[in-house]
């Protein structure tokens, strides 16, 4: 395990996308603090991006990754090595290299100019989000065979995450405004990890009270320990469960 | 050594291997014969664990492989098409193997890296390798760590008369030391001075297992290939 481990880590960084991600978060980042004359502001301008880019590169990275690395995997398959240690070190290689990019990229900057309980909030919850949608793409390309239908996948998946839930979700409180739905929308926030992320960094930032009754509820469930531990276990909820289907779906496979 | 059991797998509507039983044992050089998509590939990879049969089991020196993976230490595959990290030289590929492999405190044997003047080639990345190279790639990677059962799905498509000389040189050195042999090739005539039986399919069942000797006998001719077309026709 460690040893295939040590070959997808090595060929992620000779691959010089990940450093380029690396740069690219790095100089948005330092120029998102350096353009605010607040450093709260630019923490928020800061998370609106990460929220977008951070799921996208993940992801689309991961699954592409995967579909190339079919040629290892089935050199691999034939030899004395676990189908399961195969497929985690994959996993851990994307994740491990995904996250450290993240860190470097974004983590340093933040702990720079705003180095409190909300900035480490920001970066874990960036870090997390990596590892989700490392773990989502996983699950696609498991599921795919073919290499454009499992982009496609990836693709769409993402925009559902970033942009169609939300509208959906919107789509129904218009439908259902005559009902309290206050703890339905706690409810539903956790079917999305991004919306899970977003939620519980605008509570750390105390301006939850831009959100209304809804946010009082959010304020009310997220804001204790309770809500703080219980959204971090939905975030590693959705680690494990794509994960875990994909490597079910894996030790299956025909190569 | 190794046994199936009434393995079956379909893909779609393809009937790829159709209630299978055999066993292949030690000493053995099987030629498994039959025409292109009968499924010889796809039992070669039951027996690697690549392809999950949907019923039926096979073991390996008495143990059931499903889900087992310690087993493969004891065999050498060389794939029909071989596919390999494209951006690795063939010195990393080699590294990595024997990296991934190192536990089994076997002697690597390193003749056929010698005989095929792969030396040369080490720094070369794998993307810019003729087919006929990779196909050496594949053999030096199949014998190297002197396992007792070899796999070789059509060995010498691509190689050169020279090489593939060298290469049945090669098979009937470890077929001398006892080894199980399972080789499927369309080229019958190199195959003769191979093999000791035949096993052949159509349709994904199996026709007939049986001793080389004895399918020259039933048949009344000399040379594996004019027996085996006898069967084809009649």
């Amino acid at each position: 395990m460690k040893k295939i481990l040590k070959y997808v880590i090595v060929d992620i960084i000779q691959n010089k996308i990940v450093l380029i991600y690396t740069f690219l978060l790095l100089l948005i980042s330092l120029s998102v603090f350096n353009l605010e004359s607040n450093a709260a502001k630019g923490l928020l301008s800061l998370l609106n991006i990460i929220l977008i880019l951070v799921p996208l590169i993940s992801i689309i990275f991961s699954t592409i990754y995967i579909y190339n690395s079919s040629e290892f995997i089935e050199l691999l398959v034939s030899q004395p090595v676990k189908r399961k240690s195969i497929w985690l070190s994959l996993f851990g290689g994307l994740a491990a290299s995904l996250s450290l990019a993240f860190f470097i990229g974004a983590g340093i900057p933040i702990l720079l100019y705003h180095a409190d309980a909300t900035g480490i909030t920001m970066i874990l919850t960036g870090l997390f989000l990596t590892v989700i949608f490392v773990s989502i793409a996983m699950l696609a390309a498991g599921i795919t065979r073919d290499k454009a239908k499992g982009i496609g996948l990836s693709i769409l998946l993402w925009l559902y995450f970033s942009l169609i839930f939300d509208a959906l979700v919107l789509f129904f409180l218009f439908q259902f405004q005559d009902y309290p739905l206050e703890r339905a929308m706690v409810f539903f926030s956790f079917l999305n990890p991004i919306d899970l992320g977003r939620v519980q960094i605008l509570l750390q930032m105390d301006i939850s009270a831009l959100m209304g009754y809804t946010g009082a509820i959010f304020r009310e469930f997220f804001g204790n320990q309770v809500g703080v531990v219980l959204s971090f276990f939905g975030l590693f909820i959705w680690i494990a469960i794509p994960l875990f289907i994909s490597l079910k779906k894996f030790s299956k496979k025909d190569l | 050594m190794i046994v199936t059991k009434n393995i079956t797998k379909t893909f779609g509507k393809l009937k790829a291997l159709n209630d299978i039983s055999v066993s292949f044992n030690k000493g053995e050089c099987i030629a498994l014969l039959g025409p292109n998509g009968c499924g010889k590939t796809t039992l070669i990879k039951s027996i690697l664990g690549m392809v999950v049969p949907d019923k039926g089991s096979i073991e390996f020196n008495g143990r059931t492989i499903n889900r087992e993976w310690l087993y493969r230490s004891q065999v050498g595959y060389m794939p029909q098409i071989g596919r390999y990290p494209e951006n690795m030289t063939i010195a990393n590929v080699i590294e990595m193997m024997k990296d991934i492999r190192k536990d089994s405190k076997v002697h690597l044997d390193e003749d056929l890296i010698q005989s095929f003047d792969l030396g040369a080639l080490m720094n070369k990345k794998m993307h810019t390798l003729s087919g006929g190279t990779r196909q050496k790639v594949s053999a030096c990677l199949a014998f190297l760590f002197n396992p007792d059962v070899l796999i070789l799905d059509e060995p010498t498509a691509g190689l050169d008369p020279v090489s593939s000389e060298k290469l049945k040189d090669k098979i009937l050195l470890e077929k001398e030391k006892g080894k199980l042999i399972l080789i499927t090739s369309h080229v019958l005539s190199e195959l003769d001075d191979l093999i000791t039986e035949v096993f052949y399919m159509q349709d994904g069942r199996l026709m007939f297992y049986k001793k080389l000797s004895e399918l020259k006998a039933d048949t009344g001719e000399e040379k594996l290939s004019k027996a085996i077309a006898k069967i084809m026709v009649a």
